[in-house]
């Protein structure tokens, strides 16, 4: 995004910074398209660990979209979520049920995975909504806990006890059933890359600037106008049924559903991913995504040592750098004429090196 | 016509009486002091009035509509905009940012505007800037759109403040100490904006303790002492009310 | 109605466990408004360090159990106080002054750390304690069996409890500790040293929760790297069920929770009984946040 800037007030320095951003951007999107491509790179190269590191791929770009969606609520909004697993678990169950019991196709439960868990959200966070920051953030844990264990119980004998529900079918689309890592790697990456757009344009808009408002000060943006208790409520929903479509495509990747994947230590993944990134900026998150599931896959001969050197990581993050790696820049407005002209924006030299 | 009435309002803090029983009219046009010692329970006032808190007792009407369990949001849009005692912005949000806070009740686009993207959302967006730039250079700080709010002086954060709350196009503007911390200087441009806002047919309540501000700016004084109205009406008459200069001017002589 | 009484027992033992961890949660949270994550692992080191001493250097065997226990307990609260101490220098003191979100994170950065550490040290299968540390002696009191070693549990815990209780309120640093607990800035100005009360809760916190980590291995005689994480979030719901920040209510938060466990346990249903501590947590926070003592009586606590 760049600055409105009159050409003549714009100073060398300034030239400088936007040349910069130029180039960054330029790299981002060389560096997308190199990603997309690695599927054809590995074939083309004969790799035959080709599989597994798609695979870790598309896990990556799973956990990606959960703490994409998690980001409306903790990034955006503000609000100390730590039970998105829940939501996660609820896509999950109702798409691996609708499935094995209705024989609906998968990507026909995707649209209903997302209203059951957003409708879920709306349920669980209506009453503690008013909450403040850590009595909800041990709410929501207390809420994710309660899931595992109803899940483990075979709640309403939906969800098979401890063992789960297995033999989830593929997704089938267009007539193409998806089933290879590089099928997922697509899918999966495909509905990254649509909802980062969405959050996109979700958070440069009145809704997402609530949020913001919210999350800066909850008494001052209800002081102005802003009905803090509906956009909470929103933020949750929205994020809630985003982690339900990422549940969907988890139990057909998977094929096999247990209340393992959706417990307390998931949430705190989810969690750690948004913080770690920059906490309500998408690339960021993405970026976290990468650190916290790619990282520990690099260090894999280090397995017992790897989660000790994550949570000593976080410690020292939170005291170095708590912004996350890659948080986000002030945004930025082009303002329409005449305005933009008049009052060309301030340099702001520390947003620019914050942008790369 | 009264655009604001307090009828025997009434609202106790665990035992303590902050607000005893107070009614009062502002007439629409007119800019309305309320003074009095520290405690006296002006700040409670404004925040009863504004849905902060509810009062125990006693009923507050806007433009002859009650007000009763109204949350601070749905009373913003009804038209009544404040500014805080202790300045309350997004220090961290640019300037445009906060004014556009307070455009945020007079929009319309909601989610799936948003997430579509649709023309209608964009169009609003566009409208929303202008408003937000022309409600800066009212206050004379649209050069600064893009700073953040927390770099901002002490009065420019204060005048910043009045245009986010300009920018929800109230009725009533309720102002909690806009002096407060302000030099001569700023002092004197700030009761010249407080005119403007009078002239774009604002009614303004004001609680302030700079007494020339309050005496040459307007037009009727309400008194408050330990929650209890003690004398109102014309700045003249307040100056010379003994009960005023016994309970407050006398005070403050010591 | 003859279990009855012993699932009372059962329970009173369970929720004195409970208590000690609270104590520790409430202490923190009380004067630095911050959820110590990294507490249920502080307790899960104690069962670890009396793990060393009651197996591995076997000094049960060779001091018998009395003296053993009673050596084994003083070292495992030194400890884990010695642990705590440095969990708040490195992991909470530098973030003192930053966002609580930062201050929430390093403490699940640091739970995760700790959680592995002693993962990696003793292995992440259970660990058995020697089964016969304490004769295995159950009373019959009027047709109930009150086996030994709940008494042992129950009495340990509330002997300590009653130890900080009067720690607490008659002593002036006890008294330093309650002022910074209602109000910091208000106790800097009436001459607390904050950061002495600090430290000192941050002694005094992870000590009990690592005795009760060994009192949890001595009576279940099994331990588990990860089990400090059910164990200090039901903790931290007893904190919450006593008013957070409340030390009384924190020791009554824990014994009404054990209670609710074992009596859900065995009248409604054993395998949702975890799920009973969240669902009271949840109903607590959502209806009375100030925890479940009459305001007064938490204001005199």
């Amino acid at each position: 995004m760049s600055l409105a800037r009159h050409p003549l007030a714009q100073s060398q320095k300034s030239q400088r910074l936007d040349h910069q951003r130029h180039d960054f951007r330029f790299l981002q999107i060389a560096g997308v398209g190199l990603f997309l491509a690695l599927p054809f790179i590995f074939a083309s190269l004969g790799l035959t660990s080709a599989p597994y590191i798609l695979d870790l791929l598309s896990m990556i770009g799973l956990y990606a979209l959960l703490a994409l969606s998690l980001n409306v609520i903790l990034g955006m909004a503000g609000l100390f979520h730590m039970g998105h697993a829940a939501f996660f678990a609820v896509g999950a169950y109702v798409t691996a049920n609708l499935n094995l019991t209705y024989g609906w196709s998968i990507m026909a439960t995707l649209p209903v995975a997302a209203v059951a868990s957003g409708f879920m959200a709306l349920l669980v966070a209506f009453p503690v909504i008013h909450l403040r920051g850590d009595y909800l953030l041990i709410v929501t844990i207390g809420i994710v806990e309660i899931v595992k264990i109803a899940l483990t119980n075979d709640i309403f004998g939906w969800t098979g006890g401890p063992n789960g529900l297995i033999g989830v079918s593929r997704p089938v689309i267009f007539g193409y059933r998806v089933v290879k890592p590089h099928d997922f790697f697509y899918l999966i990456w495909l509905m990254v890359g649509i909802s980062t757009l969405l959050f996109h344009w979700l958070e440069n808009s009145r809704f997402g600037r609530a949020l913001k408002y919210i999350k800066e000060d909850t008494v001052a943006a209800e002081g102005m106008g802003v009905n803090t208790t509906a956009y909470k409520l929103m933020a949750f929903v929205i994020g809630a049924a985003w982690a339900g479509m990422a549940g969907t495509i988890f139990a057909s990747k998977m094929r096999a559903i247990s209340p393992e994947s959706f417990t307390f230590g998931e949430s705190v993944i989810m969690f750690t991913i948004v913080i770690l990134g920059g906490s309500g900026h998408q690339k960021g998150v993405i970026l976290g995504a990468f650190l916290v599931m790619g990282l520990p896959e690099l260090f894999r001969q280090f397995q017992d040592t790897r989660l000790l050197v994550y949570g000593a990581a976080l410690v020292a993050m939170m005291i170095f750098r708590p912004q996350g790696l890659w948080p986000p820049k002030p945004r930025l407005y082009r303002l329409p004429a005449p305005y933009d002209q008049k009052y060309p924006g301030e340099e702001k030299l520390k947003d620019g090196d914050r942008s790369c | 016509m009264l655009i604001l009435s307090l009828s025997s309002v009434t609202k106790t803090f665990g035992g303590l009486v902050a607000v005893a029983g107070v009614s009062l009219g502002v007439e629409r046009g007119q800019i309305a002091g309320l003074i009095g010692p520290n405690g006296a329970g002006k700040t409670t006032i404004f925040n009863l009035i504004t849905g902060s808190i509810r009062p125990d007792d006693g009923h507050i009407f806007f433009s002859g509509r009650s007000l009763a369990g109204l949350k601070p949001h749905s009373v913003v849009a009804l038209g009544v905009a404040r500014t805080f005692q202790t300045i309350r912005l997004f220090p961290r949000l640019t300037v445009l940012d906060n004014v556009l806070s307070g455009c945020h009740c007079r929009l319309v686009s909601g989610v799936v505007a948003a997430l579509l993207r649709l023309p209608s959302q964009r169009l609003e967006e566009k409208l929303v800037l202008k408003r937000a730039m022309a409600e800066l250079e009212f206050v004379g700080l649209a050069e600064r759109w893009s700073a953040e709010a927390g770099s901002l002086s002490y009065g420019d954060q204060r005048r910043l403040e009045i245009a986010r709350a300009l920018a929800t196009e109230p009725k009533l503007l309720i102002l909690d100490e806009p002096a407060g911390g302000m030099n001569e200087r700023e002092t004197a441009n700030l009761m010249d904006l407080v005119g403007q806002i009078r002239d774009r047919d604002i009614t303004i309540m004001l609680i302030e303790h700079d007494m020339g501000f309050v005496m040459r700016v307007c037009h009727r004084v309400f008194v408050m002492e330990n929650g209890s109205l003690i004398a109102e009406g014309a700045p003249l008459e307040i100056q010379t009310n003994p009960r005023v200069i016994e309970a407050y001017l006398g005070r403050q002589d010591d | 109605m003859a279990h009855f009484v012993e699932q009372i027992i059962f329970g009173l033992t369970v929720g004195s466990v409970y208590a000690l961890i609270a104590l520790g949660y409430t202490m923190v949270y009380g004067v630095m408004k911050l959820i110590n994550f990294a507490h249920g692992e502080l307790f899960a080191l104690g069962a670890f360090v009396g793990y060393i001493f009651l197996v591995t250097l076997n000094w049960g065997g060779l001091l018998g159990p009395a003296l053993a226990i009673g050596c084994v307990a003083i070292i495992v609260c030194v400890a884990t106080a010695l642990a705590g101490h440095a969990l708040e220098r490195v992991a909470y003191r530098p973030l003192r002054h930053s966002d609580r979100l930062a201050a929430v994170v390093s403490a699940l950065g640091a739970s995760i750390f700790l959680q592995n550490v002693i993962m990696v040290v003793w292995g992440a299968q259970y660990r058995a304690f020697n089964a016969s540390l304490l004769p295995t002696i159950v009373w019959r009191v009027a047709g109930q069996s009150v086996p030994l070693i709940r008494v042992f549990v129950f009495l340990t815990a509330v002997v300590t409890m009653a130890g900080l209780y009067l720690f607490i309120n008659r002593t002036r640093f006890g008294l330093a500790i309650r002022a910074a607990a209602i109000d910091q800035g208000a106790a800097k100005l009436m001459g607390v040293d904050v950061r002495k009360v600090i430290a000192v809760v941050f002694l005094i916190g992870p000590a009990l929760g690592g005795l009760a980590g060994l009192l949890v291995g001595i009576y279940y005689g099994q331990i588990n790297f990860n089990m400090g994480q059910m164990y200090g979030l039901k903790a931290f719901t007893a904190a919450v069920i006593g008013g957070i920040g409340n030390i009384g209510g924190a020791m009554i938060g824990g014994l009404l929770l054990g209670l609710l466990e074992t009596l859900g346990d065995a009248y409604i249903s054993g395998a949702w009984k975890d799920a009973l501590a969240f669902v009271a947590l949840i109903l607590i926070l959502v209806f009375r946040p100030t925890g479940i003592l009459p305001e007064r009586v938490a204001e005199k606590l």
